[in-house]
């Protein structure tokens, strides 16, 4: 085993490329992306939809669909071992134990026919010594963990109101005191009042735990109130990473920039909104170079060729962007005259 | 002045299930002026939709009454009804499915003046062309299906129906729910300035508070069915009264990192819509209940243009 001098991150996903194929195209879903998260840490990954941050999640629980897609390269390391390398029967120890994920969907993420108990029970039973009694203690107590009486134990999703179902989903996440937690939007279908209920039992049980977590999501509020790192993905590649102090206070990067001023902001008056022009490019035909550029007012020559690499701006805030001086200088008024109005 | 635009007066709409009746609208009472946009916000199930598609006809209302430009509209019948509903028009949630997959960009803009039989064929090719580029559709694409369209390029099909016969009234039906930040933003910018270009009066449905803090003049605030809350935008958020409302602006997470905020976290979830008893509805979850909140609760002007509907506002903001 390579051996390394600084200390290993909990998690580390170097440069993953991901594929999906067809028989006319193949879409590149995941374009080189390098991460890392410490023990107890959130990162957030956010973006829009098909930018690959569901794709990235997948990866790293290997459970890419085996037909129609490919990892192309990349390893992932949990605590100095590459899960990539491991064999399925490896992994299946790894997945619901170790690193568990959360879906988006908690309508369609149980299975209608099977009852809550039996469903968090299930991965009790996969995962830990004991008898059948202790695993139904153990499934009891993780329902009554997430605010649910264990009487309802028996009882099928189609009975349970969808925050009620997501916590379900958590449960069962949470049922094996994972190390790492993959939540891929686990409130975006949940309203407002429900999503505070669930932030908090996430962050209470992360607490209480020292779970790592990497939370995708494309809600900034989420990402202020839950993430210590943010990574800003487009078209398959981390434009942006840093704290989450870097990117709110010092956004660097065009497209972060204009993802913030596409938000309406709950404290502005403002009467218009910045929207980025143009659209998201077609992953199956990437534009060359930054595959931000034709969407970007700052792009020059420079940008439409090659690959551009991520530069580093301060300790630790890495951003790929070749016209960083130009877009600080002029981003930065821009971002100023936002604050004047406030 | 002139009339309000819309106005309703103890709205309900009851959809009878297998165990009892749904109040999905139960008496609700409000005006929207000319060129102002009331946003509606709730939570999922609170009857938000169920509004807005009960004043326009597109469901039939069990109780009230709805004026349009100050006429009573609620018993319309055959030609009169349709002549009202060409001043209504809707936009829909999902703009994948609110398309017929099968028509052409222009073929669905032209649909509704084929309907409405008052227009020779140049004049709906010239109409549908103004459309388009008022709604910032290319002209190239005007044969093209709905599948070979991006989800913003359909919303403004469907927002280019909807303007077709020149409405007065407009219900925004969560327009941009289903769109990423990037183009919700095209979208939300292209509703105002069309609002100002033909003075249109919108009553827009979303459960996202800080898009509806953008574009409405007033918010009014639904809770299973009812209008818990209806007053200005602006005071709304400054100084909002009713505990659910305070509950709500208190849950969206701030993105301002600096300035958290603190989620008052409501216990308990939404209870049944189905045969509601007659006191609050918000009771169950809420920390100022008391043995009055049981009786039928109305809806009270606290302040100028400030409605709010709780028994205990009083006794609470005294404190």
């Amino acid at each position: 085993m390579e051996h390394r001098e600084e200390r290993t991150p909990f998690l580390e996903v170097r440069d993953l490329v991901v594929e999906y194929f067809t028989k006319e195209s193949v879409v590149y879903a995941v374009n080189g992306v390098s991460l890392t998260v410490d023990k107890g840490q959130t990162l957030g990954l956010v973006g829009e939809t098909g930018a690959g941050k569901t794709t990235i999640a997948k990866s790293i629980l290997r459970i890419l669909p085996d037909v129609g897609a490919r990892m192309v390269q990349g390893e992932i390391f949990l605590e100095g071992q590459d899960l990539t390398r491991i064999s399925e029967g490896e992994m299946r120890e790894v997945r619901g134990k170790k690193i568990s994920m959360i879906f988006q969907d908690p309508m369609t993420a149980l299975n209608p026919v099977q009852t809550v108990g039996a469903q968090i029970e299930e991965v009790v039973a996969l995962h830990t010594q004991g008898t059948k009694a202790d695993f139904h203690r153990r499934a009891e107590e993780m329902l009554e963990m997430v605010g649910i009486p264990k009487e309802r134990y028996g009882e099928y999703p189609h009975q349970f109101s969808g925050g009620m179902k997501q916590r379900v989903v958590i449960a069962i996440a949470l049922a094996c005191n994972p190390e790492l937690l993959l939540a891929d939007e686990p409130t975006t279908a949940l309203d407002v009042t429900i999503q505070a209920q669930v932030l908090r039992l996430i962050s209470e049980l992360k607490e209480k735990l020292g779970t790592s977590m990497i939370l995708i999501t494309h809600d900034m509020g989420v990402v202020a109130t839950f993430c210590d790192q943010v990574a800003v993905v487009y078209a398959g590649n981390i434009v942006e990473y840093g704290t989450k102090e870097q990117i709110f206070d010092h956004r660097s990067h065009p497209y972060t920039i204009g993802l913030f001023g596409a938000i309406p902001d709950m404290r502005s008056d403002e009467t218009r909104l910045h929207p980025i022009e143009g659209l998201p490019p077609d992953p199956t035909n990437l534009p060359e170079g930054c595959a931000f550029w034709p969407r970007c007012k700052f792009a020059t020559e420079r940008c439409k060729q090659g690959k551009i690499a991520m530069a580093l701006t301060a300790d630790g805030h890495l951003c790929r962007c070749c016209n960083l001086e130009i877009v600080s200088e002029e981003g930065g008024e821009a971002a100023c005259q936002h604050q004047s109005l406030k | 002045m002139s009339a309000p635009v819309i106005e309703v007066k103890g709205l309900k709409k009851y959809f009878p299930t297998p165990r009892g009746l749904l109040h999905a609208v139960d008496d609700v009472t409000l005006k929207i002026e000319k060129g102002s946009t009331l946003g509606v916000v709730g939570e999922s199930g609170c009857g938000k939709s169920t509004l807005g598609r009960t004043i326009i006809h597109l469901l039939e209302r069990t109780d009230g009454k709805i004026y349009l430009n100050g006429n009573d509209i609620s018993d319309l019948k055959g030609k009169k009804l349709k002549a009202a509903r060409e001043k209504m028009q809707i936009i829909f949630q999902d703009p994948y499915s609110s398309i017929d997959p099968r028509k052409t960009v222009e073929a669905t803009i032209c649909e509704p003046l084929k309907v409405a039989k008052k227009y020779s064929r140049q004049e709906i090719a010239k109409i549908s062309e103004e459309l388009m580029d008022l709604v910032g559709i290319d002209q190239r694409l005007r044969v093209s299906y709905p599948h070979e369209l991006d989800g913003g390029r359909r919303q403004r099909v469907g927002i280019a129906r909807a303007l077709a016969l020149n409405p007065d009234f407009v219900v925004c039906d969560e327009p941009v729910s289903a769109l990423d930040v990037s183009i919700q933003a095209q979208v939300l910018n292209l509703l105002k300035d069309l609002q100002e270009k033909r003075g249109l009066t919108y009553l827009f449905v979303t459960h996202n508070l800080s898009v509806v803090r953008h574009i409405s003049d007033q918010i009014c605030v639904m809770y299973l069915g009812q209008v818990v809350e209806l007053c200005p935008t602006k005071e709304l958020f400054e100084r909002p009264l009713h505990p659910y409302t305070k509950a709500l602006l208190s849950a969206i997470p701030s993105t301002d990192i600096h300035h958290p905020n603190k989620p008052e976290i409501l216990e308990g979830e939404l209870t049944s819509p189905i045969n509601p008893k007659p006191g609050c509805r918000f009771a169950a979850r809420c920390k100022y209940e008391a043995a009055v909140c049981a009786e039928p609760q109305k809806q009270e002007e606290i302040a100028p243009g400030h409605f709010v509907r709780c028994c205990r506002i009083r006794e609470i903001h005294e404190k």
